[in-house]
């Protein structure tokens, strides 16, 4: 177990206490409750139906795919999954909510209490607890700088279905909440049901800190809105913490409110004037009835959840003997532990997660792309890898191959043969090779004879050198030491 | 319980519905009595019933997931006081 | 053809196939009535020249052998259904200026049907009220006079102009909607059929909402036999509401037997208190109607009769206040500038919504807010539990319920001015909606002053069947053929 994070402050360290609402939005074709499309970057107000716009009259018909979605969800977390949940009504005024009022779950969710283990750095694994997840519609978008008297509003997102994950205050740390909501979109991604893009605004996250002495009741919290990625979050995370700490050790209180994180500034600020008092009035949509799930449709679920990333992880440590560390790695995404282990199939398995995150996730991600772009398939990783296996080219001259394959995306074997890498292991090529280096150096060869070992490297050096790197440096060390020493 | 000026003039806030300083007095007597009438209620015994939210005997009904709608922007912004662009407007909101 | 606008719908549907006139010349006689009782302002828009068009249309379907079921019937619509193309206003100064560019699924189906849309009736502001005196169009005024009266009478509401539309013979029939009585009341108070539901029966969808768990749209007519042929238009499943019942729909029009030879009939004893003998005496009358049918009539009790109420004036509110948050000068509707995004939502809901509007949503978020919600929502929705249930209990020993429709005659406009008064005016009809369970009013007579007295029969959920039956046969029994005079 590491040791608990703290901040100094002038009266000694502060532990923080953190916990997360997480909102993801779902992957469906159509709306929550209504049948427009959800995809993004369309001509405003174009997909937007009369449910959307709030139309006297309208009403709303839920979308099953979604509840689906994050019943999935559910099981990704660990979580009971509710026979019966109702939707509320949580009622507020603003541009871009047309109803007047957001439907969401109040006080029966879909999905109730759960967990998400996270990994921490030294392998240490923490459990957070998950308090619920419920489904709820998204608002339209406000457009402050298209005029400079008016708000221009785009009614394309409202309605889109968001899932909003509720943690316990169980985090303690940046690092932490880091872990937590990267481990979130890792499980979301697996399950396709939110594309977890924080930048893009499909994972959204409300950070609630607050700070006290070890040991200590809760302390007042403040919730941060506006952090759009992971980074941004955890430093926002620390300066709250800072601020609040400076503002105990004055002798003030925290009062909890909503702030902003300013990621240019890298401060967070009070949105007190927006805020004023909210009262939701939260009640049952009697537009709408209680929400209850059939057995079977649950079974049906669970019966086609894929692998996920922890049941995969430990397989991948216990099947291909990887350690922690690698293993994480490659389950971080669902398309890497495939291509992993489509890479690792019949061959050895610790080279392959080796090659697989040191070479090709280093060059994809020097290049800037996803692994689904990579122009080096699984396969073809594969075909390299079987070269040095069998000794057809040394793992330098792999190397040197690998880079012409991410450059061409032509297969190792043609590459090989193209540029006549084929490993040397003939032994009277070697020799040869030997006698040349050393007639070379004579006055060299002289002085290792006198003693002076360490001039072995250099011969090996020279001899490898002659071969263009061909020479199979086991039989290479082999030859030179025998000739040498003779 | 017996409403007092102030929490009238919460309530038509959060209601956004603008009642003048004239007016408030007469508005809080109105809800008073209303709500003094509706006290009869706290009589009834309660215990144990479930709250009743729909009379429809039902649980939702879900629909499939298929795009069936949108594309209707000119519907949609028909009726807007003051639509620019494609847009809804509102004054400006600074955030 | 003078007299085409007497013709029930049954006879007209007869009169139409069988030649003896035109959809177009059926149409014409009800403009020409409604031209001539403006004064009752029942219509808050009238589209004569669309109705002329559809009458057009449905007399060359009928050439064709292609008439609906209310092929050529000249309606009323309540203007609280969504109508394409044709402003609906919901009696509000907030709609005023609002076109659909949608039909309601029940007033789409009603088109489908082929009836004619004669123009869009008068109502309580959002469906607001008892009386139609709170429509930002002004005060609908009922046909019937008392003897002596110098000003109007309220024609009911929230259907107040439909009531009156369909008593002064300006439409044959009219669409309206019962929140907690606004289809049985204003029909009682204007000696017309009307019929509410059960909550589900006929959708939702495109009618301005006011409190979504009771709102139930439903047919108002001269006779049984009408409201039960438009009812079967009107009802069915539409997959656009959620509380839409996924149920057949029986043909109501055959159920009107005559025969009850064994039905138990109850009767609430707790609907007794505070009746007048007059009141009493037609109910008592009912009773003795429907003995003589062959039904047996049982003393019942619905305990919670009194709270119900109060119940259904926290929980309308509630929804209400919800509902029209959407009223907020962005989308559509009323904007009133203000400085500011907040102040152009007080300026417009201030001036845009009447004052019952205002006291309801005001009302609804009291007892909705922190604090209160236990208090007022949390018990208003176990109460109601407790009104289900008695209607529940009930039904396990009768088949159906006679009670009066009101508790008086059609009161004179501007008498009542205090809301908890107006409030109690809803005492008999509000239970039911409550419990979502189907109800009828139907004419039966005259009071010593000359208005029209109604019963209400209500029903099993889903047995409108046995409630038009029953309804029916207090019909024949009263054989109520009373006018109001000049019209
Ligand atoms: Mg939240
Ligand atoms: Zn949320």
């Amino acid at each position: 177990m590491s040791t608990t994070y703290t901040i100094d402050g002038e009266t000694g360290p502060w532990e923080l206490v953190i916990g997360l609402e997480v909102h993801a939005q779902v992957i469906s074709q159509s709306k929550l409750f209504s049948g427009a499309s959800t995809t993004f970057g369309a001509e405003p107000n174009t997909q937007v139906s009369l449910v959307d716009a709030a139309m006297p009259g309208m009403l709303p018909v839920i979308n099953k795919e979604c509840v689906a979605q994050a019943v999935r969800t559910g099981f990704g977390l660990n979580s009971a999954i509710n026979r019966r949940s109702v939707f509320d009504r949580k009622n507020y005024f603003y541009a871009d909510l047309p109803q007047g009022y957001q439907i969401s779950q109040f006080k029966q969710p879909v999905v109730g209490e759960g967990w998400v283990d996270i990994d921490l750095e030294g392998g240490e694994v923490k459990r957070v607890r998950v308090e619920r997840l419920h489904l709820e519609q998204d608002a339209g978008k406000s457009l402050h700088d298209q005029s400079p008297t008016k708000t221009f509003v785009d009614l394309n997102r409202s309605g889109v279905a968001l899932m909003e994950i509720v943690s316990f205050p169980d985090m303690r740390s940046p690092d932490e909440a880091g872990a937590y909501v990267r481990k979130l979109r890792t499980i979301v991604r697996y399950l396709g049901t939110c594309d977890g893009n924080m930048e893009e605004g499909s994972m959204r996250c409300d950070v609630n800190v607050s700070v006290r002495k070890a040991g200590a009741e809760y302390g007042t919290r403040c919730e941060i809105k506006n952090v759009n990625s992971v980074r941004n979050m955890m430093l926002a995370i620390e300066y709250e913490a800072r601020r609040q700490i400076e503002i105990l050790e004055e002798g003030g209180s925290i009062t909890q409110e909503t702030r902003l994180w300013d990621a240019g500034k890298g401060i967070t600020r009070s949105m007190r004037n927006k805020e004023e008092a909210h009262d939701y009035r939260y009640f049952p949509d009697p537009d709408l009835l209680p929400l209850v799930l059939e057995e079977s449709f649950i079974e049906g679920i669970k019966a086609t959840l894929p692998e996920l990333p922890d049941a995969k992880k430990a397989r991948f440590m216990s099947e291909y003997g990887l350690g922690d560390y690698d293993a994480n790695v490659l389950v971080a995404e669902q398309d890497r532990a495939a291509f992993y282990e489509q890479v690792a199939k019949g061959r050895d398995a610790k080279i392959a997660a080796n090659w697989v995150i040191v070479e090709l996730l280093g060059a994809l991600n020097k290049a800037g792309k996803d692994l689904a772009e990579s122009p080096v398939s699984a396969d073809k990783l594969g075909g390299l890898l079987d070269l040095m296996a069998d000794n057809t080219i040394s793992g330098r001259i792999a190397k040197d191959v690998f880079a012409e394959m991410v450059e061409s995306g032509k297969d190792a074997g043609t590459i090989v043969e193209e540029k006549g890498l084929r490993q040397v292991t003939d032994t009277g090529a070697i020799d040869t090779l030997i006698d040349q280096v050393m007639a070379e150096h004579a006055d060299k060869v002289a002085e290792y004879r006198s003693g002076k070992d360490k001039l072995f490297g250099f011969f090996v050096g020279q001899a490898m050198k002659r071969s263009q790197g061909k020479a199979n440096p086991a039989m290479l060390n082999d030859l030179l030491k025998k000739k040498l020493d003779a | 319980m017996s409403l007092d000026t102030a929490t009238v003039r919460r309530i038509a806030s959060l209601a956004r519905i603008k009642v003048s300083d004239d007016a408030l007095d007469h508005w809080t007597q109105e809800m008073n009595s209303i709500l003094g009438w509706i006290e009869q209620l706290q009589q009834v015994n309660t215990d144990g019933v479930e709250p009743m939210s729909s009379v429809a005997n039902m649980t939702l009904r879900q629909r499939e997931d298929a795009i069936t709608d949108g594309g209707i922007q000119d519907k949609v912004l028909a009726n807007a006081p003051d639509a620019t662009a494609g847009f809804y407007t509102v004054p400006k909101v600074v955030e | 053809m003078s007299n085409l606008t007497d013709l029930t719908m049954a006879d007209a549907l007869h009169g139409l196939e069988s030649g003896d006139f035109s959809a177009v010349d059926l149409t014409r006689a009800y403009i020409g009535k409604m031209e001539a009782h403006k004064s009752l302002n029942a219509y808050i828009t009238e589209t004569p020249e669309l109705a002329l068009q559809q009458a057009e249309a449905s007399d060359t379907r009928r050439r064709k052998g292609e008439a609906g079921a209310m092929d050529g019937m000249p309606i009323a619509m309540k203007d609280l259904f969504c109508t394409e193309g044709v402003r609906t206003t919901a009696a509000s100064h907030m709609l005023e200026n609002f076109v659909p560019t949608y039909e309601s699924t029940v007033s789409g189906k009603l088109k489908a049907a082929g009836a004619v849309m004669l123009g869009k009736a008068n109502l309580d502001e959002f469906a607001m009220g008892g009386a139609n005196s709170n429509s930002y169009f002004g005060q609908a005024a009922n046909p019937w006079k008392a003897a002596g009266d110098t000003g109007v009478r309220v024609p009911g509401g929230s259907s107040g102009g439909s009531a009156a539309a369909v008593a002064a013979h300006m439409a044959i029939a009219a669409t309206g909607t019962d929140t907690g009585g606004s289809i049985r009341q204003p029909a009682s108070y204007c000696g017309i059929v009307g019929v509410k539901p059960t909550y589900g029966r006929c959708s939702r969808w495109g009618v301005v909402a006011f409190a979504s768990s009771l709102d139930q749209p439903g047919p108002m007519a001269r006779t049984v036999a009408d409201a039960a042929l438009m009812l079967n238009v009107m009802a069915g499943f539409d997959p656009k509401d959620s509380t839409s019942a996924d149920m057949a729909v029986p043909d109501f029009s055959a159920v009107l037997t005559g025969d009850i030879r064994g039905l138990k009939v109850g009767i609430p004893r707790e609907y007794r208190e505070g009746v007048s003998p007059e009141i009493l005496a037609v109910w008592q009358q009912g009773e003795e109607w429907l003995r003589a049918a062959g039904a047996e009539v049982v003393e019942v009790s619905l305990p919670n009769t009194r709270a119900a109420l109060a119940t259904y004036y926290i929980i309308a509110p509630a929804e209400a206040s919800s509902n029209l948050a959407r009223y907020d000068g962005v989308r559509y509707g009323l904007r009133v500038p203000g400085d500011g995004l907040a102040e152009m939502y007080e300026n417009t809901r201030a001036a845009g919504f009447g004052n019952e509007v205002k006291r309801r949503i005001l009302i609804g978020t009291y007892v909705l807010s922190a604090g209160y919600y236990d208090a007022y929502y949390l018990k208003a929705q176990k109460v109601r539990a407790l009104v289900a249930r008695d209607f529940a209990e009930a039904y396990k020993q009768v088949d159906v319920l006679l009670t009066p429709t009101a508790p008086t005659t059609a009161f004179v406009a501007g008498s009542q001015e205090d809301p908890v008064t107006m409030y109690l005016n809803d005492v008999f009809t509000v239970p039911a909606s409550l419990a979502g369970i189907p109800g009828a009013a139907v004419p039966v007579g005259l009071a010593a002053n000359g208005l029209p007295l109604g019963l209400q029969l209500l029903g099993r959920p889903f047995d409108e069947e046995t409630l038009l039956r029953v309804a029916g046969v207090i019909e024949e029994a009263a054989g109520f053929t009373a006018r109001p005079e000049g019209f």
